[in-house]
């Protein structure tokens, strides 16, 4: 059983495995389910200002989408911050943290984007016990209207500023959580790391509709005839979740700076992608919101089986380990050249990959009257379109073509040499050099 | 060349030799992983979910289904192994069309339940081809407890004995280790030696010690087994067969289905086993089942299996009668046997037809055989035992009899199923009792 222990920019937990703030956290009740269930530390449920807190709608809340057999592949959601009063909240993470003193605590902080706001709730966070806060710049309904949430997250000026502040008022460790409804991630990070945030964490839920009643003619969740748009999270943001971890990991100016990785995690396996992409830990909620706080055992034996396998002693020797592989379109290699092998033992005869290839792609794949179906070298550009919807797992695969043997499509003889767009022939900023010549 | 099968009497090889082959493989193809994981996929990971408390085991069965979903079927194995050290088997053997498969709420739903006992069988056959043994022992506590019987109970008892750091000697009758495992259960459901090499398996934890051919009673007393060591935990079994109480039953070609059974699984050429044209079972339970379908797959041309209640107070399960039935084997129901009739050896049985209060009605039935199983019921042998509650060993829920430093459990011991997950439970609950026991509060 591989050591599974976490130090996050100081915060120690037994896992990397946190709850994001979310309805999961929102109480004393839940947390110390969650903490009892495994979860190596929670980020409380986004806390306001003093005073009367917010009010929820009274209607549905949550929208999803669902793949086969119903399973539960996005959530989105339009509650917003704690509803409970902030002293309420203070005692209660009090309370557990005093409890679980080996458990990492997180206060989730939204207050408006105004000094003395921030300055006045950061001394009642430190009271808890809290291990650190993370500054809600992300949350994407109900509070954005108000000037805070991805409002300020948008804004990578306010970003800075509000960092600067929590860096001022408090010594407990700062994590900013950015919100993916921007054009370029990289900037509201740079923001956070020039503020001094000690990391930053990402992503939080993506403006989203999941779909309209087509009775009603009104969006989903539908609150008396209306609905508006909600945070989008679950199994199928796990992709944008990825690429945006990826960017701020590659990007020289955030490189180093912790992540903590969120977005769909809901196996081991989408933790340990998370982690290879740069992030030391993971946040996790739609697994939790799902199939319950016991879904955190199966991440803990996953990913311990997983470091056994690799000979990994601690996550920290497989966060960013895939980083340096992460790389812009024009340097990978044009010379590598792949071609689609269909292993006829596997192959169950669906004709799938025949009619993705034949009417969407290259016509790459033959088909003989008894339904066999085979690959046409000198067609096949290697797209990849018959894996991925072949239906049977490793039935279809790309096979390297090994240098010196021909290329049947291009009649070109496969070479070991590295080559990529910046120095393609067909690329015209290559040529646009030459006449300067 | 086969023989004729309408040849009568008692005789070997009624079958082409492929027709053993197909008759005596997996009665379930193990799942491969394509298919593991399509079925796994189907679990809901249900909270506080039925199939878990419908195990007599508690395995946390949404777990290792999760596991193996997320590709994970070592770390599944070791969900399974830690509730149920014979996880293996029990894969293989449990009626789980009663237990969790019963309540597996896409069972209740859709009369389609997620395929629990064939992913615990493929979790396991992963982590076992690898010969991987994934517990260790505590550090050593000096104590020796003697177990008796190798059965699923013992071993049960044995492995968690020793994984707390106790050593453990292992008594049994028999020259091999497993029990009913070994010796009892029809071949089809455990092929290719599987119960031996699933003790090797469990053997390989370390600190057990095995004496075989050596019986409680004959060779040893249970007062030398006290004084000898610190406990003991009896899992002897039931060895003694019940009696059918019909005129003529001493006639040859009337045995017992366990020995029958015994007979099969210990052949090293299965179409060596001489089998009857007409046989006939007495019984309703997995024995009986078993030995019915087995005397149908050697080749027996009428298998009738005779049982005094209705099919619903059989112990055997629907899906065990229907496979019996899909083989040949016709069920009477409602009827007790009377008289064996026959020269010396069998030549027809007499039954006679009951009504529901299995009062006589005075209409009998008979039926032609030269081969009569009896599968109603065994008992327990055996003197100087602990107080019997009834006619089993009387033991409390954690396993323990009225005498002191003994223990008890399986299908000797009173309470639960006699079945091979209880038997695994009992002795598994047993050792953490005499763990207790014996280390005080610190243990």
């Amino acid at each position: 059983m591989a050591d599974l222990r976490s130090d996050f920019i100081g915060i120690k937990s037994p896992n990397p495995f946190w709850l994001a703030s979310a309805p999961p956290t929102d109480k004393e009740y839940n947390v110390r389910r969650a903490y009892e269930a495994g979860w190596g530390g929670v980020v409380w449920k986004t806390l306001g200002s003093e005073g009367p807190p917010v009010v929820n709608v009274n209607g549905p809340r949550y929208g999803a989408i669902w793949g086969a057999d119903r399973r539960l592949l996005g959530l989105n959601n339009i509650e917003l911050i704690t509803d409970r009063p902030l002293e309420v909240n203070l005692r209660e993470m009090k309370s557990v943290k005093r409890d679980y003193p080996d458990r990492a605590l997180i206060a989730s902080i939204m207050v408006p984007c105004e000094e003395e706001a921030w300055k006045a709730i950061l001394p009642h966070v430190e009271e808890t016990g809290a291990d650190g806060i993370e500054l809600n710049f992300g949350c994407p309904h109900g509070m954005a209207e108000r000037g805070m949430g991805s409002a300020v997250g948008q804004v990578p000026e306010y970003i800075e500023m509000v960092t600067r502040w929590c860096k001022m008022y408090t010594r407990m460790p700062v994590i900013v959580k950015l919100t993916p409804n921007i054009t370029n991630v990289v900037y509201p990070a740079e923001a956070a790391k020039r503020g001094g945030a000690d990391a930053v964490s990402l992503i939080n839920t993506i403006n989203s509709i999941t779909s309209v009643d087509l009775d009603l003619f009104a969006p989903e969740p539908t609150i008396d005839g209306k609905g508006t748009h909600g945070g989008y999270c679950g199994p199928a943001v796990k992709p944008i979740a990825l690429n945006m971890v990826a960017e701020i990991a590659r990007n020289p100016e955030t490189h180093g700076l912790p992540i903590s990785g969120i977005g769909g995690v809901t196996t081991w396996r989408d933790a340990a992608e998370f982690l290879a992409l740069g992030a030391g830990n993971v946040q996790v909620c739609t697994a939790a919101m799902t199939y319950g706080f016991k879904v955190v055992q199966e991440m803990i034996s996953g990913l311990s089986e997983y470091m056994d396998e690799k000979g990994l002693t601690s996550v920290d020797q497989l966060v960013g380990r895939a980083v340096p592989n992460v790389t812009d379109w024009n340097q990978l290699n044009l010379n590598y050249v792949a071609k689609a092998k269909i292993d006829q033992d596997l192959c169950i005869s669906c004709g799938r990959c025949f009619a993705a290839c034949e009417d969407t792609s290259h016509q790459a794949i033959a088909m003989s009257e008894d339904r066999t179906f085979t690959v046409i070298e000198e067609e096949c550009v290697a797209c990849n379109l018959c894996v991925n919807v072949c239906p049977v797992e490793d039935c279809i695969s790309m096979e390297e073509l090994a240098a010196g043997t021909t290329d049947l499509r291009t009649g070109k003889t496969v070479t070991p040499d590295y080559a990529n767009w910046t120095t393609h022939p067909n690329n015209p900023s290559v040529h646009a050099v030459e006449p300067a010549e | 060349m086969a023989r004729d099968v309408f040849e009568p009497g008692i005789v070997p090889g009624r079958l082409e030799p492929q027709s053993y082959a197909e008759g005596f493989s997996d009665l379930h193809p193990p799942l491969d992983e394509h298919e593991a994981l399509v079925a796994a996929d189907r679990c809901y990971f249900c909270h506080d979910a039925p199939c878990m408390t419908a195990c007599p085991t508690d395995i946390d069965i949404p777990l290792f289904i999760r596991q193996i979903a997320t590709g994970t079927p070592d770390a599944a194995a070791k969900t399974i192994l830690s509730q149920n050290i014979l996880g293996g088997m029990c894969a293989r053997v449990c009626p789980t069309e009663t237990l969790c498969e019963e309540v597996c709420v896409r069972e209740v739903a859709e009369g389609k339940p997620v395929l629990i006992g064939q992913l615990q069988r493929y979790a396991t056959d992963h982590l076992m081809a690898q010969g991987v043994h994934p517990f260790e022992r505590a550090a050593a506590t000096g104590k020796r407890i003697a177990v008796v019987g190798a059965g699923p109970a013992g071993l049960s008892c044995a492995h968690r004995l020793a994984m707390l750091g106790h050593d453990v000697e292992i008594i049994d009758a028999r020259p091999k280790p497993g029990g009913l495992n070994e010796y009892g259960i029809a071949a089809y459901k455990t092929p290719n030696g599987f119960a031996q090499a699933e003790v090797d398996w469990l053997m390989q934890i370390g600190g057990i010690t095995f004496r075989h051919e050596v019986a409680v009673g004959r060779d040893v007393t249970l007062d030398e087994l006290k004084a000898d060591y610190d406990a003991v935990f009896l899992g002897m079994g039931l060895v003694g067969v019940n009696a059918l109480g019909a005129e003529g039953e001493d006639k040859a070609g009337v045995a017992n289905a366990v020995d029958f059974i015994a007979e099969l699984r210990q052949a090293s050429d299965i179409s060596g086993v001489p089998i009857g044209r007409d046989v006939v079972v007495i019984g309703g339970g997995m024995t009986a089942v078993d030995a019915a379908v087995q005397a149908k797959l050697l080749g027996a041309l009428n298998v009738t299996l005779v049982y005094r209640r209705g099919r619903d107070r059989m112990n055997a399960s629907v899906f065990e009668q229907d496979l019996a039935a899909s083989k040949g084997v016709r069920i009477v129901t409602h009827a007790v046997p009377i008289a064996v009739h026959g020269n010396g050896s069998v030549r027809e049985i007499e039954f006679e037809y009951v009504d529901e209060a299995m009062k006589g009605t005075g209409q009998t039935l008979r039926l032609q055989a030269d081969q009569v199983f009896k599968a109603i019921g065994q008992t327990l042998l055996g003197e100087g035992l602990p107080e019997l509650d009834g006619r089993k060993i009387k033991v409390d829920g954690t396993g323990r009899t009225s005498l002191e430093g003994v223990w008890a459990g399986g299908d000797c011991a009173s309470g639960g199923d006699d079945l091979t997950v209880t038997a695994v439970a009992e002795g598994r609950d047993a050792a953490m009792d005499i763990h207790t026991t014996l280390m005080g509060a610190a243990g």
